[in-house]
């Protein structure tokens, strides 16, 4: 086994690595970039709680090698606030409650990004179908569905640097 | 935990197919959606992970009315479904990727290394089989191409040989008068099913079965024909009676397992059900 060096850009930085190729997206981003707003559940491509964006799309990063990711803009639950304000997705979240233990928020606002990045006036449906891959133990998901329609909505309008 | 592998990233496919015909205990990965979990697993610890993800000579989706689909390894599931030449052609293959797994899984994963790994409960390949598609795939020395349904040889098991990869689906053009339609069950949507059932249904000009495919998703080792429903069925016309005895023959004619999931009696009885559904649907389809 040979150490990698690799170039992540995480929320507009570059962090240049010195990895084992084994080392996973999330271990990348916890514990050698040190944010650890994305967390680490199931680790096996179920739970969603690591979830971040790569290029806009989410995917789970315990399942994606962090060599693979080079390349790639990342982006994690610290970057979607801009100039110390929140996300409208995030200030939706908090509005609705849609928050208990906080486990799954990091992931499941993750998600929400990305479903309103690709479809900004979902349906209830499109919205569920848009987190089935994220599992939130607490909320029940009905005051996470609510804080996507407030943002589609309208109801937060972005804060412009 | 991941045992110690050492990565291998070629430039281009040729590349990739000289580097993975030299190097022996290697696995390709594509987007790792199956193949990471089985090395977390430790079902596997290859010495040597190529990756081929980043070739773009793979990632394509190709259609024309007389030569079919074709699509390269690396296409991610989320590109098929979300391609309008699939959509309109293909309807069947965008539902099928609408409920394979969830929306990241859709983002990284791809169509040739979901295939490749040859999981018996993965959803693709029924669709595929039923829609008659063909597999190439090749090694620094060349290509074969076969039916998909002769890829698969056993559980997580392929024809591949070493050095090999999957490099492109074919199906061929839709016929006139033909639709297919595909249903898993499962108690979570973003779960594996816990079978599966797809049709495919071709009529002739007075509305009588010209040609008919089924095929089981997780009722035994590989995806399976049920070839004696299908006979059954040909040159007969629109008949929910027959539709369940294709049904019952699909319930008989598997090798389902028992586990956690679901008992082998149930998997039978709902593959009975799912088959004599999917007929129906496909057949009210094909006659428009």
């Amino acid at each position: 086994m040979e150490k990698k060096v690799v170039v992540l850009n995480v929320n507009g930085i570059d962090y240049e690595l010195y990895i084992n190729p084994k080392t996973l997206l999330v271990e990348a981003i916890r514990d050698y970039i040190g944010l650890t707003g994305t967390k680490r559940g199931c680790d096996t491509v179920s739970c969603g709680a690591c979830t971040v964006l790569i290029n806009g799309m989410s995917i789970k990063s315990c399942s994606v090698l962090a060599v693979q990711a080079e390349g790639y803009k990342i982006t994690t639950i610290e970057g979607l606030e801009k100039n110390g304000k929140l996300a409208p997705i995030q200030e939706a979240f908090l509005d609705q409650g849609a928050y208990q233990c906080g486990f799954c928020a990091p992931g499941m606002i993750m998600s929400s990004q990305a479903l309103l990045n690709e479809n900004p006036n979902p349906t209830e449906w499109e919205i569920r179908e848009g987190i089935e891959g994220n599992i939130c133990r607490c909320t029940g998901y009905n005051s996470i569905v609510r804080a996507v329609q407030a943002v589609a909505s309208g109801k937060y309008t972005e804060v412009k640097s | 935990m991941i045992h110690d592998f050492t990565y291998l990233k070629p430039g281009s496919l040729k590349e990739a197919l000289a580097m993975y015909a030299e190097h022996d205990d290697c696995k390709v990965i594509c987007g790792g959606q199956s193949l990471l979990i089985v090395m977390r697993q430790g079902m596997i610890s290859p010495e040597y992970v190529l990756d081929i993800k980043h070739i773009k000579e793979l990632d394509y989706i190709k259609f024309d009315p007389k030569d079919g689909l074709r699509i390269g390894a690396t296409t991610t599931h989320r590109e098929i479904e979300k391609s309008d030449v699939i959509k309109k052609n293909y309807p069947v293959l965008v539902e099928m990727e609408r409920k394979l797994a969830s929306v990241q899984v859709r983002n990284w994963g791809t169509i040739g290394g979901n295939l490749a790994h040859a999981d018996s409960a993965g959803d693709p390949a029924p669709v595929l089989i039923a829609l008659d598609a063909e597999i190439t795939v090749g090694n620094k020395d060349g290509q074969r191409t076969m039916p998909l349904e002769d890829f698969f040889v056993d559980y997580f098991e392929t024809v591949l040989q070493k050095g090999e990869i999957v490099l492109e689906v074919h199906v061929p053009a839709p016929a006139a008068r033909s639709a297919a339609a595909y249903q898993k069950f499962n108690l979570l949507e973003s779960d594996m099913g816990i079978v599966a059932s797809a049709a495919s249904v071709t009529l002739d000009e007075n509305g009588a079965c010209k040609d008919v495919r089924i095929v089981l998703g997780n009722a035994g080792p590989t995806p399976r024909r049920v070839k004696r429903a299908e006979e059954l069925l040909k040159g007969k016309t629109y008949d929910e009676a027959l539709f369940a005895e294709a049904g019952k023959i699909a319930s008989e004619d598997c090798e389902p397992v028992s586990d956690i999931h679901a008992s082998e009696e149930h998997r039978r009885h709902v593959l009975g059900v799912l088959t004599k559904r999917m007929l129906k649907k496909a057949w009210e389809q094909a006659r428009g």
